[in-house]
């Protein structure tokens, strides 16, 4: 085992050892997805679980369609003209791919976090408020706003201006707020799209910690590039990698999925060991 | 650098010499066409400031235009009727085409398939390009011959004229609202109606009323379509639209053409009183224009 490993095992926090698999709730069951843009496949072939009260990380290279994968989870590549899935994703049992299921209802209970801070240019409380209003959880309407500001961690910043607009907060506090968005309207599972890549250090420690927190309540599928994020955060990890085709071609592809510590300590892939132990990407 | 190469500089140089020369001649030929421009517009204001300020008091707004031909004309009339009538039926005119163009601009861009984008958007450019005195007569021939002249004709005709603008107006700033911010909407779970009432088109207030006010100073000076909608009109000062009603310009055509000076002057006040309009206008819609694109990039960072 190369040092690399154990240095990134090493900032891990402590943790306990998971249940076996068959004993966990699964939340998503993803069988053979394989998601394309126009007439480009972005992803081939992906089959994983991902299971209730977890972290579940998603690592890789750039490009090996991370992104693309935790958006398919929620029906956010709807809006992509061009974007077509094959394959079934299975949300408790219920295919949520099939063409008669709505994805707005899907995204719903399947709330998202995005790569950059993406406040609306609304006032700190309305950026809370507005999905709770619009999905008619208007009962105790300050008190939930209270309680997604609370449990994102954010409201001894905010409690004074809660009238502000959210463009004046820092990036690590409006990426905070959106966190607070999304568990406002008290969705089951939240998707994290690489939430701390435009954070400076100290945000992305509070954010992760914010995920220690939360997955009692919450079920978290987060991608990241980073490694010892992962490490630090997910209880589950999976490696997405690039695969080439003999014409060039290029997709995205899961190599390997598994408990956290397996994929840092003893990956059974070599390319997950060349990944994680720097030698690629 | 070498020794050799900054010689090279140091030494007079007949290309560079001549370079300088080009140079300085293109920068005067650009400076000149820039200031024609501006000299143009400032001769028209300047003629017609001068020409209509003598007409230009506070009977031009308070009292209606006379007939002067029938009662020896009076010493001093007013345009008032005309500044009602151009109020009502440019209104009439908003208020069909701002919603109207709104809806097109919504549908363009945040639902329709890319054809149909791009089918509408030469659509209205053409629609923008067809001269108003063709949408002059169309409006004549599918309102006027049947039901006769009136502020709602003329305010239609001005609205069909005004619609390209203001739709496309809305689809330029609908185009500039983030992505992310549409995404972060869909995100907590809203339908796509209330995504886009709820997040995108609050953004776009300010272009929106940019592109409708120049819209307004646009249709403003119209008179063709006027002339064959809303010209037959009554005397003195009237509000109802079911009625044709004096408008600026056609008031403006009228008195031009009139063998009294007095006419004259009070054309050349209207004039003046609707460049100036159209001025502040403008003006107001670039304050407004920055305003917003100013508060839309900071939605962005």
């Amino acid at each position: 085992m190369s040092s690399t490993i154990e240095a990134a095992v090493r900032v891990e926090t402590k943790r306990q050892p998971l249940p076996p698999r068959e004993r966990l709730e699964q939340v998503f069951d993803v069988q053979d997805l394989t998601a394309i843009y126009g007439s480009k496949a972005a992803l081939k072939d992906v089959s994983m679980e991902v299971y209730k009260n977890l972290v579940t990380a998603v690592i890789g290279p750039s490009g090996c369609g991370k992104s693309t994968f935790i958006r398919c989870l929620n029906r956010m590549n709807d809006l992509v003209p061009s974007f077509r899935q094959t394959g079934t994703i299975r949300y408790h049992g219920q295919d949520i791919g099939a063409r008669d299921v709505d994805p707005v209802a899907v995204r719903r209970t399947i709330g998202m976090v995005f790569q950059r801070p993406n406040p609306f240019p609304k006032s700190i409380y309305d950026n809370v408020a507005w999905g709770l209003k619009v999905l008619g959880m208007k009962d105790d309407l300050s008190e939930r706003v209270e309680r997604a500001l609370t449990q994102a961690a954010l409201w001894d910043e905010v409690r004074d201006r809660l009238k502000a607009s959210a463009l004046g907060l820092s990036g690590g506090q409006q990426q905070r707020l959106c966190i607070a968005r999304a568990i406002a309207v008290e969705p089951d599972v939240v998707l994290m799209d690489e939430p701390a890549s435009a954070l400076d250090p100290i945000a992305t420690q509070k954010i992760e910690q914010l995920l220690h927190e939360l997955k009692q309540e919450y079920t978290f599928v987060i991608v990241t590039h980073n490694m010892q994020q992962a490490a630090r955060v997910a209880d589950m990890t999976a490696f997405f990698s690039i695969s080439r085709g003999e014409e060039g071609e290029r997709w995205g592809e899961l190599i390997e999925y598994d408990e956290t510590e397996k994929i840092f300590t003893a990956p059974s892939d070599k390319r997950t060991e060349d990944y994680v132990t720097g030698r690629f990407g | 650098m070498s020794a050799a190469d900054l010689n090279l500089l140091q030494r007079p140089n007949d290309r560079l010499r001549r370079r300088r020369l080009v140079n300085l001649g293109m920068e005067v030929l650009a400076w000149l066409a820039a200031a024609i421009a501006v000299a143009i517009l400032g001769i028209v204001v300047w003629s017609v400031a001068k020409k209509g300020a003598g007409a230009l008091n506070l009977d031009l707004f308070t009292k209606s235009q006379a007939n002067a031909s029938l009662f020896g004309g009076p010493v001093r009339q007013g345009l008032a009727n005309a500044f009602v009538g151009t109020l009502i039926v440019v209104g009439l005119a908003t208020l069909m085409a701002l919603p109207f163009g709104i809806l097109i601009a919504i549908y363009v861009n945040e639902f329709a398939p890319r054809a149909i984008k791009s089918l509408v958007g030469l659509t209205l450019d053409v629609l923008a390009g067809v001269p108003a005195i063709v949408i002059g007569i169309f409006v004549f021939s599918l309102i006027v011959v049947a039901h006769g002249q009136s502020a709602y004709a003329g305010g239609f005709a001005l609205a069909v004229i005004m619609l390209p603008f203001v739709a496309r107006a809305t689809i330029e700033v609908l185009a500039l609202v983030p992505n992310s911010l549409r995404e972060a909407a869909l995100g907590v779970g809203a339908p796509r109606w209330r995504v886009t009432l709820g997040v995108v088109l609050p953004q776009t207030i300010g272009g929106v009323l940019t592109g409708a006010t120049l819209a307004v100073a646009r249709v403003a000076g119209e008179t063709a379509p006027l002339l064959y909608t809303c010209s037959l009109v009554a005397q003195g000062t009237h509000w109802n639209p079911s009625q044709p009603l004096q408008t600026i310009p056609v008031a403006i055509f009228e008195l031009s053409e009139s063998a009294s000076t007095d006419d004259q002057a009070l054309a050349w006040a209207g004039a003046l009183v609707l460049i100036l309009f159209i001025l502040f206008a403008s003006l107001g819609a670039r304050w407004l224009a920055t305003r917003s694109r100013r508060k839309m990039l900071g939605a962005v960072r």
